[in-house]
């Protein structure tokens, strides 16, 4: 029998997003947060190069400047309205963790110390402006840190290592229409450590579960990181939007795909092909190695192809950062520098590091309102629940996310989200009951997945996985065309037959991990095929998704979002939503 | 089990060989015929390349021969703190040792890290451990009002903590320091750390709170100075330099 618990507010996820929400909502409601990790686990703490914010604090900035280049960075994909709330509340966001104790980088004269990073302009693309603020190469870890030692401070109640893996709603948002109804009634989750189900019911849900990465091999993403919040939402009948746009960082180390920050580039780093040529300049001649990630990794992609890559097997590129001070490198990059040396046996100070794009980030998600509303249709909210950070999708990063932005989005959208879900939780009576079969799903998927060990199931999860991370690196990477995707398609259908007949190998209750990971694999299953599809129907090439077949922008076609429903009868069908435009009209996307 | 690496190599590929993990296993739930809580040791052997983690090695076990075998993980790559463990009789992260820093040629010891009740496998309870960096008070505190724009710090201030700031609460320090294993009050260095951290933060006002309560019998005085701690962080954060400035200020009055 699942034990039950009940709060006013109930968030799934304790990376930046998640905790920033807690801070606000737990001030304002009961609140818990279930996390499959414990918090200071969480990825948010990967990141490592700023937080983009117009503080002017060592240069001329301004926020329009900002919000101009997260538009046209993302391609023109971006919803306006969202991206001047991003930027406008960029300043607020920063100095908010800065009177939390985040320790920033300082200027001599002791205020937050910014830097350089790719796509962020002065004047609408005149030149690189320095916008990020940073503590080192670990900006993300000191947010994560700070935000954990708020929730300390605050007293937040964490549930750690309980996977939620199942959203109860009042009804089924594809049914709802237009006149009709739906909102949240809480989360059902399973306890790692016992191996227990518990139901959480609740005012206000807000998903902050991060991203999906694994569904590429080669990433930049934690193991953790299998799109379980998106996969939940998709399962409940709940749109995905614009899982197509995949945004893969230029930088990964060769071979491995451990994020080497743009802020190795910001502090004047340059990318050589095997000729020493730094060819970023033909392809970017204002600001060169700092064009936006989707252009850079495209650039490099295309070197390797043309047989200027370099290494034995000419697979790679360089990033050179010889001609840096060994005294700049350390305060600036070291612990970037350090993964070199750990996993390629590579001197930084004396050797240029071999680089290889990495998949990095979703710029797609459950789709929400400015204020973290679920949308389950182009204009329809679930009541009561909410979704910030990577598995969200506002929409700020359009088409492309520009580096720094994301430390940015989990701040402002994760509070205005807790917000939100603390202040719609007051205004309701009761904390909605859940039905009594509310924990039967997750009871029979986990008695039948411990069914299976020693049964007659034929399949590994971790070959399924690996076929599946194979087949998306092989042709959902950084070029894709018709052939490739359908191949991918192909498979991908294939997999998810065959994960139907998986055998597990471990039947305990207590910390089954064995378990969790074919769990995991089945959202990624699912997700991949999104993805698929959403590329396969954009016959254009934008941002992050660049189709061979089609290598221009379609504004005529395509400016619009996709909104990927899964069905009933298990398919995927997509439909369109429009972008919204406030001020700033489609141009040609030149750097 | 004898390392080979297999010869002549492709241009440009790492060489492969075959390792031996001699694995510290635990049983909660008694399955297979053990009885519940059981403690023992288990042999695997996998090829592997000398460029892989260790943590490679135990996901290929995990993963192609005994999926039963549980151990945190996430980032892979020295930043999430989620993999310490001892390997080879010392605290690091399966994630940041590689195999060929390892000597293959006897198989490699895997057991969890010391002084927190084991879980499963390589899985402990730490909740302990958090308890300990809870009672330090790890934020920042401050009176008077709130200004409106940051709190100045000059550069030179902001690096007297710079290498505390560092931490990933992995507790590899903590469970590798011979006062921790036995001495059941002592918060342990990373507690300390964690103190540290905010003592010699020049927008902090709560030093004194903190120096107090590391000043009392579970606190910093318990430290013998083994250096254990230094040497397990894969952080490269000078533990022990961190407690002694700790001291000093206790001492001085002064931080």
């Amino acid at each position: 029998m699942a034990t039950e618990h009940e709060f006013d507010v109930v968030i799934v996820g304790a990376g930046g997003a998640g905790m920033r929400a807690a801070l606000e909502s737990s001030q304002r409601a009961k609140t818990a947060v279930i996390t499959k990790l414990y918090p200071t686990r969480s990825h948010t703490g990967a990141a490592q190069g700023g937080m983009a914010a117009a503080l002017s604090n060592v240069e001329d900035d301004n926020a329009e400047w900002h919000t101009f280049d997260t538009i046209k960075g993302g391609d023109y994909l971006v919803d306006q309205d969202a991206a001047e709330i991003l930027c406008n509340e960029a300043i607020d966001a920063v100095l908010d963790l800065e009177k939390m104790g985040l320790p920033f980088n300082r200027t001599p004269e002791g205020k937050v110390d910014q830097r350089r990073f790719g796509g962020h302009t002065r004047n609408h693309g005149e030149a690189a402006v320095r916008r990020a603020c940073y503590a080192a190469d670990r900006t993300g870890h000191m947010i994560l840190q700070t935000l954990y030692q708020q929730c300390i401070k605050q007293e937040v109640e964490f549930f750690n290592e309980f996977y939620a893996l199942d959203l109860i709603l009042d009804g089924d948002p594809q049914a709802a229409g237009e006149d009709g109804e739906v909102s949240v009634s809480g989360v059902v989750a399973y306890s790692l450590a016992s191996g227990e189900i518990h139901t959480f019911r609740a005012k206000s849900v807000i998903f902050a579960t991060g991203g999906a990465g694994k569904v590429f091999k080669t990433t930049s993403n934690a193991h953790t990181l299998t799109g379980d919040g998106m996969g939940i939402a998709l399962r409940a009948g709940i749109p995905l939007e614009d899982m197509e746009f995949f945004q893969f960082h230029p930088t990964g180390l060769a071979g491995l795909g451990i994020l080497l920050s743009e802020a190795a580039r910001g502090e004047g780093g340059i990318l050589r092909n095997s000729e020493g040529e730094r060819f970023m300049e033909r392809y970017a001649p204002t600001i060169k190695d700092l064009a936006p990630r989707d252009m850079v990794a495209r650039a490099m992609a295309n070197e390797v192809r043309e047989g200027r890559g370099c290494g034995p097997n000419k697979d790679y590129v360089l990033l050179d950062l010889t001609h840096l001070e060994p005294a700049h490198i350390d305060a600036k990059l070291p612990d970037i520098t350090e993964f070199a040396r750990t996993y390629l046996g590579v001197e930084p100070y004396t050797e240029p590091v071999p680089v290889f794009p990495t998949a990095h980030y979703a710029m797609g998600g459950i789709p929400t309102t400015v204020q973290g509303e679920v949308l389950r249709d182009n204009t329809h909210v679930v009541k009561g629940l909410y979704a910030a950070g990577e598995c969200a999708c506002v929409s700020v990063h359009g088409a492309n996310r520009l580096g720094t932005n994301s430390l940015l989005d989990i701040n402002v959208f994760g509070r205005r989200a807790g917000i939100a879900a603390a202040e719609y939780a007051n205004a309701t009576d009761a904390i909605p009951s859940l039905p009594a079969d509310a924990s039967a799903g997750l009871e029979q998927t986990v008695a039948s997945l411990r069914a299976t060990v020693g049964g007659d199931g034929t399949e590994r999860v971790a070959q399924l996985r690996r076929e599946l991370q194979e087949t998306m690196d092989m042709n959902v990477q950084v070029f894709r065309t018709a052939e490739s995707l359908a191949e991918a398609h192909r498979v991908v259908k294939d997999l998810q037959e065959r994960y139907t007949n998986i055998a597990i190998h471990d039947r305990g209750t207590r910390f089954n991990t064995d378990l969790l990971e074919a769990i995991e694999l089945g959202f990624l299953l699912e997700l991949s095929e999104v993805v698929i599809a959403g590329a396969e129907a954009r016959k254009e090439s934008r941002g992050g998704h660049y189709r061979e077949d089609f290598p221009t922008r379609d504004d005529e076609n395509f400016m619009q979002h996709t909104m990927a429903y899964k069905r009933a009868d298990g398919t995927v069908e997509l439909d369109w939503k429009p972008v919204v435009v406030t001020r700033y009209q489609p141009m040609e996307r030149k750097y | 089990m004898t390392a080979t690496a297999e010869a002549p190599a492709k241009a440009g590929a790492v060489p492969s060989m075959t390792v031996t993990l001699k694995i510290l296993r635990f049983d909660p739930d008694g399955l297979d015929g053990r009885e519940p809580g059981s403690e023992y040791w288990e042999e695997f052997t996998v090829e592997a390349h000398a460029t892989d983690r260790v943590l490679d090695a135990l996901h290929k076990i995990k993963w192609d021969i005994d999926g039963t075998l549980a151990f945190r993980r996430s980032c892979a790559h020295g930043v999430c703190g989620s993999d310490a463990m001892r390997i080879n009789a010392r605290n690091r992260l399966a994630c940041k040792t590689l195999l060929k820093d390892l000597n293959p040629s006897r198989p490699i010891t895997v057991e969890p890290i010391k002084g927190l009740p084991v879980e499963k496998d390589l899985i402990v309870d730490m909740e302990p451990f958090f308890a300990s960096y809870r009672e330090i008070m790890p934020f920042l505190m401050t009176s008077g009002p709130t200004p409106e724009r940051e709190r100045l710090q000059s550069p030179e201030d902001r690096a007297k903590f710079d290498d505390t700031t560092k931490c990933i609460l992995c507790a590899a320090c903590t469970t590798s320091c011979p006062v921790f294993w036995t001495d059941g009050q002592y918060f342990g260095p990373q507690a300390i750390v964690g103190a540290h951290r905010f003592i010699f933060d020049s927008r902090d006002e709560g030093e004194w709170d903190r120096l107090e309560i590391l000043n009392d019998k579970a606190g910093v005085w318990k430290c013998r100075t083994a250096f254990n701690c230094t040497e397990a962080c894969p952080r490269g954060i000078e533990v022990t330099k961190a407690i002694s400035e700790v001291k000093r200020a206790l001492t001085t009055g002064n931080v």
